[in-house]
């Protein structure tokens, strides 16, 4: 047995780091062509590692590469992903709070039923609502601006946020809700001070989630943005397939490095509190 | 400062289910009322509608003078210790007491002042900087008392506060609150399903069953007196031993016949019932096991005394006393005898007495009381 257990123990990490290798080996060769200059690529070993790695392309794709027929590279279009995330990572953080507080304490007459059509939203393909949502863009004279890509990420995003909080939630003791009640504490009082006090790991949860869908989006980004609200993986998109002279492949694989450098800071950093918030069970009282 | 409250004609229903059927209790103020009654009988149904954290369905329930029945929680000035304790996970001890005087907009030196006061009261003055997470069973439920005591309510009520504690800690805390009621005479109810909290605490107790009460009285009258065989046998432990029988005059008095198993046929003398009943009609014969005494004892008994020879099933000596079941009729018996007063019993039957006048009658028909 003693002699057993170190032998599965090796299989595991084994198993682990092989399975890592496969998922880091495209990291790495972006990683190592964006460190490359044209030259060295166009020898044509994509394997190799850089002779004289240099920052250049990074430099490039930050301020320099053409999207279409302007030449800024991506810093504007991240600018526009930021100013976007911050209302659609927190307006739909509260609300879902909000409502799981509501359809966890305080249940109504089909109460029920309201959070099952809820989640039907989470599981609705996107495609399937784009026209409708264009449409309703149109009517509320928000198609493509900032405020119309902004008010479709957090419609879609309150369905998710919603059943983090509502789930998280219906493991408090009911008699918490009943106490303060019986303590002549209001609605919101109760909210304020009982609920979002105790709510920490599903907030960050919550936050990481929206920030990863927002961040990351490219259908909805594509369709409901304007010329001047394009996020990053707009531009992204826009800089990889503009054709003209040679194909800069150093600074599209750059470019790619930068715009998802946010999502993986933002895991590397709080991806022990989203595993974390979302195992959590009741909070003792 | 304390209120009486009036429950008439209450009912509560979830869809089709009746949980309360037509309730009514007057309670004095400043009493010591216990609730009790089996798991599911409505307990904290009813108390629910009190505190008005649910809606009776019909009824009315007046604090005083005051109509109630249709006030929000927050504006009947009561407080109310749950089973859970349910105190606020990220609040300190003495935050979790400020509460609602905070709530109430009490300036904060008056607070300062109610904290210390109810702290000094439930020798929890060391607990105050703590968090729910941080504290005991014991502790957590000194503190939820704490803080429905901070706002000094006209009505204090208890949801089984003690069902989540160990055996010891709660003859403790059965004490604390006895003495915690001494000392503010508030009207407070108390919900339980341990009989033993329920004679221990209560100036009058309230027997419920299947959401109907079924008897309110003082412990002495239901213990002596219960109003039908249910509060009989949820009553005491042992229960009261409830023995099949028919009317049976001797010479115009009324009596009955008891057959030990394997024993002769006693005739012993009854009361006669309230309710007139012929020879020969069913009753019940509700007798306490500790009703019956060993022999050497007949001089510490009054008038009538009847004598039972009782074949022994099973015998347990529990050092004061000598546990032992019987048939009877047909029916099981226990009986609880004073070990001081007698051997250890050897043999297969056992000489016992009792006072006929001490034996409760029940009417098999409507189990109630005859
Ligand atoms: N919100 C509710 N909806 C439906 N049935 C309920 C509800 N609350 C209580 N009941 C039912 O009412 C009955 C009495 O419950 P309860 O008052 O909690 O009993 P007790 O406190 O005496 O154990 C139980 O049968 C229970 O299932
Ligand atoms: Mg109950």
């Amino acid at each position: 047995m003693l002699r057993y257990l170190p032998l599965s123990r090796v299989a595991i990490y084994g198993g682990l780091i092989l399975a890592a290798a496969i998922y880091l080996f495209p990291m790495a060769v972006m990683l190592s062509t964006g460190l490359k200059t044209m030259p060295e690529i166009q020898i044509g070993n994509a394997l190799s590692l850089p002779r004289d790695p240099t920052f250049a392309a990074f430099a490039k794709a930050w301020s320099g590469a053409c999207t279409g027929i302007n030449c800024e590279g991506i810093q504007r279009y991240f600018l526009n992903t930021v100013i976007l995330i911050i209302p659609t990572a927190l307006i739909p953080t509260f609300l879902g709070m909000l409502n799981g507080y509501v359809l966890s304490q305080w249940r109504f007459r089909g109460s029920e039923v309201f959070f099952a059509l809820l989640l039907f939203g989470c599981f609705i393909p996107l495609q399937v609502v784009l026209l409708p949502m264009a449409q309703v863009l149109g009517w509320l004279g928000l198609a493509n601006s900032y405020g119309g890509l902004m008010l479709v990420h957090i419609a879609y995003g309150i369905p998710f946020t919603t059943m983090f909080f509502r789930n998280y939630y219906v493991s408090l003791p009911p008699e918490l809700v009943r106490a303060a009640r019986v303590d002549g504490a209001s609605f919101f009082q109760i909210f304020w001070s009982i609920i979002v006090p105790i709510s920490g790991p599903i907030i960050i949860v919550s936050l990481i989630w929206q920030f990863t869908q927002v961040w990351n989006d490219f259908l909805f980004a594509v369709i409901f943005s304007g010329a001047d609200s394009q996020p990053v993986m707009v531009a992204l998109n826009n800089i990889v397939k503009t054709s003209t002279g040679t194909k800069e492949y150093n600074v599209d694989m750059a470019a790619a490095l930068l715009a998802g450098l946010p999502t993986l800071i933002v895991y590397l950093i709080s991806g022990r509190f989203f595993v974390r918030g979302l195992t959590a069970g009741a909070v003792k009282g | 400062m304390t209120a009486a409250i009036t429950i008439k004609s209450l009912r509560k229903t979830f869809g089709a289910l009746t949980v309360l059927h037509e309730v009514d209790l007057s309670i004095e103020p400043g009493q010591f009322v216990v609730l009790v009654g089996p798991s599911g009988c409505g307990k904290s149904t009813l108390l629910d509608c009190i505190c008005g954290l649910s809606q009776p369905t019909a009824g009315s329930l007046h604090f005083d003078d005051q109509d109630v029945t249709n006030l929000p929680p927050r504006e009947r000035d009561i407080a109310m210790v749950f089973q859970s304790y349910a105190l606020y996970p990220s609040m300190t001890v003495r935050q979790n007491i400020e509460f609602g005087l905070k709530v109430r907009k009490m300036p904060k030196a008056e607070r300062d002042k109610e904290v210390t006061r109810v702290a000094t009261l439930l020798k929890i003055e060391h607990l105050l900087d703590r968090r729910p997470s941080q504290m005991s069973g014991g502790q957590r439920q000194r503190v939820a008392m704490g803080r429905a005591m901070a706002r000094r309510p006209r009505i204090f009520l208890f949801d089984e506060p003690l069902s989540n504690l160990d055996a010891k800690l709660r003859v403790e805390m059965r004490h604390e609150i006895k003495r915690m009621h001494q000392l503010v005479r508030t009207t407070t109810i108390y919900v339980t399903h341990d009989q033993v909290e329920a004679l221990s605490l209560a100036d009058v107790i309230v027997v419920m069953k299947e959401g109907h009460i079924q008897q309110v009285g003082t412990p002495q009258e239901i213990y002596d007196k219960p109003a039908n065989t249910f509060v009989a046998s949820f009553m005491g432990s042992p229960p009261m031993n409830l023995i099949p029988a028919r009317m049976k005059r001797r010479d115009g008095v009324a009596g009955a016949e008891l057959l030990p198993a394997g024993g002769l046929p006693n005739w012993i003398k009854l009361q006669e019932p309230a309710k007139p009943i012929a020879d020969g009609e069913e009753l019940i014969i509700g007798i306490r096991p500790e009703e019956f005494h060993f022999t050497s004892e007949r001089p510490l008994l009054d008038g009538d005394v009847a004598e039972l020879t009782l074949p022994i099933n099973v015998l347990e000596p529990l050092g004061s006393e000598y546990v032992f079941t019987s048939t009877v009729n047909g029916a099981e018996v226990s009986a609880r005898l004073n070990a001081k007063s007698g051997p250890h019993p050897d043999g297969d039957t056992l000489q016992v007495l009792f006072e006929p006048r001490r034996v409760c009658l029940f009417d098999p028909g409507t189990s109630n009381r005859l």
